[in-house]
C-alpha cells in the first residue's frame, strides 16, 4: 500500500494550518475525500444530472443507471446476494431509525426484550430507548469490562430476546466485537439482529454473509464518500414484510385518492428524490477502497495503532482507553491527558494543525460504564503515517508543559 | 489564541476566582454541556436588586472555568436585568478572547452565563 501515492489523491492534505502541515486524525467523525470521489460528484453534475426512475430522456436514463450502479457496488462491497437488499438513506442514524420505525414499531410489544451493548453510539442507543419506553419493552445491555470489551457470559442475555442491535467497532475504544457470534446467538434465539457498521465498513472487510445479521447500517461519509448518503442492508424477506415509514413519491406503484400499493424493495423505502450525487460519490468511494483492498487498509491501520499504543503509552500522564492488543481494536486510539481537559488538548493541538476529537464522542453510556471523564480521540485512516503520530506525541508533550502537568 | 491570553486562561483554570458555594444563596442553578461533560453550578446573592456575591462550582475545560471565574467577578454590583441582557459578545469581552471563529469553544465560554441566567429566572 503506497501511502504517499494515496496522500496525493487527497487535495485537503495539502492545506497548511498556521503554516503547518494538516494532520487529520478525526477519521472516526468523517473521512477526507479523494479527488476521484470529488470528480465523480462534480462530473455527475457537469454531465449527467437529472431526476431518476421517472424520466425517459437521456439524462434521466443515465442518472438512473449511475444510481443503480452504485447500489450494485455497495451490494458487492458487503457481499449481499441481491442489490435490492441495499437501501440508500441519509446516514447510519437514518438507517437505524428506518429499522426502528418500520420493523420495531410493528414487531416489538409490551414485555419483549431488546438487547444492545453499553458501547453503542447514541445513533444505536436512542432509537431503542425510545421504542422500549413507547412499547413497554425491556431494554438490556451487554456490559463492558475495564478494557471496554463485552464481558464474558454477557451473551446469555440474548436468551429470549426479540431484537439484538450491536456496534461492530466502538467509536471510542476501537474494540472490534465478535458480531458473528452475537448474530448467531440472536438467530438461534429467533431474534432479529442489527449491526452498526459505521466504524467498520470503512476500515475492514465487512461480509454480511459471514456476520449473519438481518440488518446492517453504515454511512458513506466515513468511507471517503460525501455526507448525506448512508446504507441500510436488510434481508430481502424481512424487508418485504415491512411497511415503509416515509411516504411520498417513488415508494408506491399505484396511488389513488383513497388507497395505494407500495413499490417493491428497495424503492418502497426511498421516498422522494434521493441523494443521487451522493450515491454516485459512494460508488466511486467503494471503487477507490476496493482498489487498495480492505485487507491492506486493515493491516495499515493495525500497524499505525500498534505504533501509537506503544509510543503514546510510554508518555507519562497519558492513559489509553481500551485493550492494548491491536488485533482486538481498529485504528482508533482514545486517551486521557491527566490534568488537562480534552477540549484544551484538542484546542492547543489544533493550532499545530492537528485535528482530533474530544468529549464523549456521542457515547455517554460507555463513558459512564467505564468510569471515564470526557476523552480525546485520534482515529486513523489510509492516508495517516507514523510520522504524524510522532508529531502528535511531540505536541501532546508540549500541551502537558503548557499546563504544567 | 495568543500566548498571554492562553497563560491567563490556564492560570484561572488552576486557580479559579470565586470558586465555592454560597450556602444561603438567593439564586442557584446548574447546567451541563452534554457534548463534553462540562458542568457549572452558580450561586448568586442579591440585595436591593444588586448582585452582592457570586460563586461557582464545577468541572470543565480551561475556557469554561476561566469564563466562570471572570463572569462571577463581573456580576458583582450588576442588576439581574443587566445580567439578562448580557450576550456572547459581552462574554468574549469579559474573557478577552475572540471566539467568533470557534463556535465549539464559544459554547464552553457561554455555559457560565447561561447558568447565571437560568439561576436568575428561577424563584428566589
Amino acid at each position: 500500500m503506497d501511502v504517499e501515492k494515496i496522500r496525493n489523491d487527497f487535495p485537503i492534505l495539502k492545506r497548511k494550518i498556521n503554516g503547518k502541515k494538516l494532520i487529520y486524525l478525526d477519521n472516526g467523525a468523517t473521512s477526507q475525500k479523494p479527488i476521484q470521489v470529488i470528480d465523480a460528484v462534480s462530473n455527475f453534475y457537469k454531465k449527467n444530472n437529472a431526476n431518476i426512475h421517472r424520466g425517459i430522456h437521456i439524462l434521466s436514463e443515465e442518472s438512473t443507471l449511475m444510481y443503480d450502479d452504485s447500489r450494485n457496488k455497495v451490494s458487492r462491497f458487503i457481499h449481499s446476494k441481491n442489490p435490492e437488499e441495499i437501501i440508500f438513506t441519509r446516514n447510519a442514524t437514518e438507517s437505524i431509525n428506518l429499522v426502528m420505525y418500520s420493523w420495531g414499531k410493528e414487531n416489538i410489544s409490551r414485555g419483549d426484550k431488546i438487547v444492545i451493548s453499553e458501547m453503542e453510539h447514541h445513533s444505536n442507543l436512542i432509537p431503542w430507548v425510545v421504542l422500549a419506553k413507547e412499547k413497554g419493552a425491556t431494554l438490556e445491555y451487554l456490559e463492558l469490562d475495564k478494557e471496554g470489551l463485552i464481558k464474558e457470559g454477557e451473551l446469555e442475555k440474548i436468551k429470549g430476546a426479540k431484537f439484538v442491535s450491536v456496534v461492530h467497532v466502538s467509536n471510542v475504544t476501537g474494540v472490534i466485537n465478535d458480531v458473528e457470534k452475537i448474530c448467531r446467538t440472536a438467530s438461534e434465539e429467533g431474534a432479529v439482529s442489527l449491526v452498526d457498521a459505521s466504524q467498520s465498513a470503512p476500515h475492514m472487510k465487512v461480509d454480511i454473509q459471514s456476520i449473519g445479521c438481518d440488518f446492517l447500517a453504515f454511512t458513506g461519509h466515513k468511507m471517503l464518500a460525501p455526507t448525506g448518503i448512508g446504507v441500510l442492508y436488510g434481508k430481502k424477506e424481512i424487508l418485504d414484510s415491512m411497511n415503509p415509514f416515509l411516504f411520498g413519491g417513488e415508494m408506491v406503484v399505484e396511488a389513488h385518492k383513497y388507497d395505494m400499493r407500495w413499490n417493491s424493495v428497495p424503492y418502497k423505502f426511498e421516498a422522494g428524490t434521493p441523494n443521487i450525487s451522493g450515491a454516485v460519490g459512494l460508488g466511486s468511494a467503494v471503487d477507490y477502497l476496493e482498489q487498495i483492498g480492505m485487507e491492506n487498509i486493515r493491516a495499515h491501520e493495525k500497524k499505525l495503532v500498534s505504533y501509537a499504543l506503544e509510543k503514546l503509552g510510554a508518555v507519562n500522564g497519558i492513559s489509553i482507553i481500551g485493550p492494548q492488543d491491536s488485533s482486538r481494536r481498529s485504528g482508533i486510539i482514545t486517551f486521557e491527558v491527566k490534568g488537562v481537559h480534552p477540549h484544551d488538548v484538542a484546542s492547543i493541538l489544533s493550532e499545530e494543525g492537528i485535528c482530533l476529537r474530544s468529549g464523549y464522542h456521542c457515547a455517554q453510556p460507555l463513558h459512564e460504564s467505564m468510569g471515564l471523564q470526557p476523552t480525546t480521540r485520534a482515529s486513523f485512516y489510509i492516508y495517516n503515517t507514523e510520522e504524524e503520530i510522532d508529531f502528535l506525541i511531540e505536541n501532546l508533550v508540549k500541551v502537558k508543559k503548557i499546563f504544567g502537568v | 489564541m495568543d500566548e498571554i491570553a492562553r497563560e491567563r486562561i490556564i492560570e484561572l483554570y488552576k486557580n479559579p476566582l470565586n470558586f465555592g458555594t454560597i450556602p444561603d444563596a438567593d439564586y442557584t442553578a446548574e447546567l451541563r454541556n452534554s457534548a463534553c461533560g462540562d458542568i457549572i453550578r452558580i450561586y448568586l446573592q442579591v440585595k436591593n436588586n444588586k448582585i452582592i456575591d457570586a460563586k461557582f462550582e464545577g468541572e470543565g475545560c480551561a475556557i469554561s472555568m476561566a469564563s466562570a471565574s471572570l463572569l462571577t467577578d463581573f456580576l458583582k454590583g450588576k442588576t439581574p436585568e443587566e445580567v439578562r441582557n448580557l450576550d456572547k459578545d459581552d462574554i468574549q469581552k469579559i474573557l478577552g478572547m475572540d471566539l467568533s471563529r470557534n463556535p465549539s469553544r464559544l459554547r464552553c465560554a457561554l455555559l457560565p452565563l447561561e447558568t447565571a441566567k437560568k439561576a436568575l429566572a428561577g424563584s428566589k
